[in-house]
């Protein structure tokens, strides 16, 4: 199945709210570790090969867009 | 004995005041694990063979020491598996820890009634010991120490080596020349090829410590990442015959190799190891040690004409899942029976290039698997490292991430789905033995006594296993008409009984319904079975032509 990017939210604002909220107190090495983890949770939740293969070229595809060249790590 | 210490003797060969130079059917180059498993393959199976290594000793230290089921099942076939596995620790249970925390057991064999266990640990130069008295038993073997391959000629009819001795150097022509000389093979340079892939940008202590008693530990793999007592790194704990241990510590890249290897660096790590355990005040002794970086990197051809690459000399892997060694034996296995028919007149340069086609494909898997775990163990980035972190504590709750962790993925015999020898499932069949699957073990009886199928299995021969039914006699018949002419075949004809028989077939009694289950056999099946125990195709209900198609595709005949 294709990534879904059409509005797939419950509820879309209250889930901004609670992820910005979730790095409440939190240093910023901190909300890496948790942004890493949540990526893996829901990333096995979605389980699916070519919908989480889309989801990963999609955030590169906008990030190499959207930001400056740095040098790669 | 103490194979560590064994020195072989130079003998000047025959081959060396020759006025022309002697013509040998094969020459395998390197009297190393794979080497030696190939002569003694290809012996078994009538061929002589030249046997040539350039040193006169056994490997020093434990080196490669987790030898695998599969090659395990191969040893038995070459005669010296119940020795090896007698010597040896069997174990199949992994831990892996995170500081002081257990976060993850597996288990390498879960389903039981399998002769060989998952894995036994023993040091390389009890493999190689047991492998050169075992080829010491062969005379179509002939296994010259301090016989160094100094220059390669291949041409369209043989390849012309150059060997160097203590007596000077002489020439000998081979029809093939396997090179079997290891990671920085002299064959491989001589005929101008490389191996290619990367480097990782690490460093390892590998140590064997030898205790003075007996230690009460089980026989897991342990492995932990950044444990107390070697904080940001990790470390391997193997269990190994006559008390001794082997321990594995990551250094990092800036470590000094000659420094780490020194006993007054080793010996505190080990005691910071055994600091917290029951073995806090154990005596032991440094037995052998080294550092060492790893590459996972191949050749892009395996075969080049009549010169063929198997072992480390074709393909080289990260030592994370026990890889390197298995692999190699099992590259061997699969090359020796195909010589044996180009050199006994049944097939031709088709079935060679397969031996390419099958390894390559198979080392691109263990290295797909020992790279992802080198990235695992050791991360390359900040961000690679991050993640790396994440996984594992979320592993300590949650089990979705246990599977994520990769201490590394332990080496299993590589299931040849795409080969060209395989026929493909016209019938529908559930389960693992697919075209081109290693035969699954099994237990059964024969002749009114428990056994194993692979024991079954004969060296050089194809087999037909065909499951008693109301066609069984038809299936016997058609494989065995099949093979008239193509290639020495057995028939075996799996019953629930006893008195259950065919002629042309022998009898074994499926007593606890096991083959039945492993292999998807319902009353009439038929498979065909390679002489290196793949299976190459499978029926329902084989006819005489379908058999005869098959025999040739496995044979790679036109």
């Amino acid at each position: 199945m294709p990534l879904n990017t059409a509005p797939h939210f419950e509820a879309a604002d209250a889930f901004y709210e609670a992820l910005i909220d979730a790095h409440r107190d939190l240093s910023v090495a901190q909300s890496h570790e948790l942004n890493a983890k949540l990526v893996l949770l829901l990333a096995n939740h979605i389980g699916e090969r070519a919908a989480l293969h889309e989801a990963l070229a999609a955030a590169r595809a906008s990030v190499l867009r959207d930001t400056e060249p740095k040098e790669p790590r | 004995m103490d194979y560590q210490q064994t020195v072989f003797a130079y003998r000047r060969s025959p081959d060396h005041d020759a006025r022309v130079p002697v013509r040998h059917p094969v020459v395998v180059v390197g009297a190393g694990p794979v080497g030696l498993s190939l002569a003694i393959d290809l012996a078994l199976q009538q061929v002589p063979v030249l046997l040539l290594d350039n040193d006169d000793r056994l490997s020093t230290g434990s080196r490669a020491i987790c030898f695998a089921k599969r090659t395990l099942e191969i040893f038995d076939r070459l005669g010296l598996g119940q020795r090896l596995v007698d010597k040896g620790v069997s174990w199949s249970t992994g831990r892996v820890f995170l500081r002081e925390q257990p976060i993850y057991s597996f288990d390498l064999q879960p389903e039981t009634a399998h002769e060989r266990p998952a894995f036994i640990n023993i040091q390389q130069y009890y493999v190689e010991g047991y492998l050169v008295e075992r080829a010491l038993e062969l005379p179509l073997i002939d296994l010259r120490w301090k016989h160094e391959v100094s220059g390669v000629q291949p041409a369209t009819d043989g390849v012309t080596l150059q060997v160097r001795t203590p007596d000077g150097v002489h020439s000998v022509t081979a029809e093939h020349v396997v090179a079997c000389d290891g990671a920085r093979s002299s064959v491989r340079a001589l005929i101008g090829q490389e191996a290619k892939g990367r480097t990782f940008r690490d460093r390892f202590l590998i140590a064997d410590v030898r205790f003075k008693d007996a230690v009460d530990f089980p026989a897991e793999r342990w492995f932990w990442f950044d444990p107390p007592f070697h904080p940001g790194q990790s470390v391997l704990l193997h269990k190994q015959p006559d008390a001794v241990w082997r321990i594995d510590f990551q250094l990092g890249w800036d470590a000094d190799p000659e420094a780490e290897k020194r006993p007054e660096r080793i010996l505190p790590r080990v005691r910071a190891l055994l600091a917290h355990s029951a073995m806090k005040d154990a005596q032991f002794e440094l037995e052998w040690a080294s550092v060492y970086s790893f590459s996972c990197e191949r050749m892009a051809s395996f075969r080049h004409g009549r010169v063929l690459f198997a072992g480390d000399a074709a393909h080289r892997v990260s030592p994370f899942g026990a890889r390197g060694a298995n692999s190699g034996v099992q590259d061997a296995e699969n090359l020796a029976w195909k010589l044996a028919a180009v050199l006994q007149g049944r097939a031709g340069d088709a079935l060679l290039a397969s031996y390419g086609a099958e390894r390559e494909v198979a080392a691109d898997e263990n290295i797909g698997h020992s790279t992802r775990a080198t990235d695992f163990i050791t991360p390359k980035s900040d961000i690679s490292r991050l993640f790396r972190d994440a996984t594992l504590q979320l592993a300590r709750d949650h089990a979705f991430a246990r599977a994520l962790v990769n201490s590394g993925r332990l080496s299993t015999a590589s299931t040849l789905h795409d080969s060209p020898l395989n026929t493909p499932d016209v019938d529908r069949f559930d389960g693992a033995m697919v075209p081109g699957a290693p035969a699954a073990d099994a237990p059964l009886r024969r002749d009114g006594r428990d056994g194993w199928l692979l024991r079954q299995l004969q060296p050089a021969q194809f087999t037909g296993l065909v499951f008693d039914g109301t066609h069984a006699a038809a299936a016997v018949h058609a494989l065995r008409e099949a093979a008239q002419g193509l290639a020495p075949l057995q028939v075996l004809l799996v019953a629930a009984r006893a008195d259950a028989a065919l002629p042309g077939a022998r009898t074994l009694v499926d007593h606890h319904g096991l083959l039945a289950r492993r292999y998807d056999g319902t009353p009439s099946t038929a498979y065909l079975l390679r002489p290196d125990q793949h299976v190459c195709a499978r029926w329902r209900r084989v006819s005489p032509d379908a058999a005869h198609q098959a025999l040739r595709r496995a044979l790679a005949l036109p």
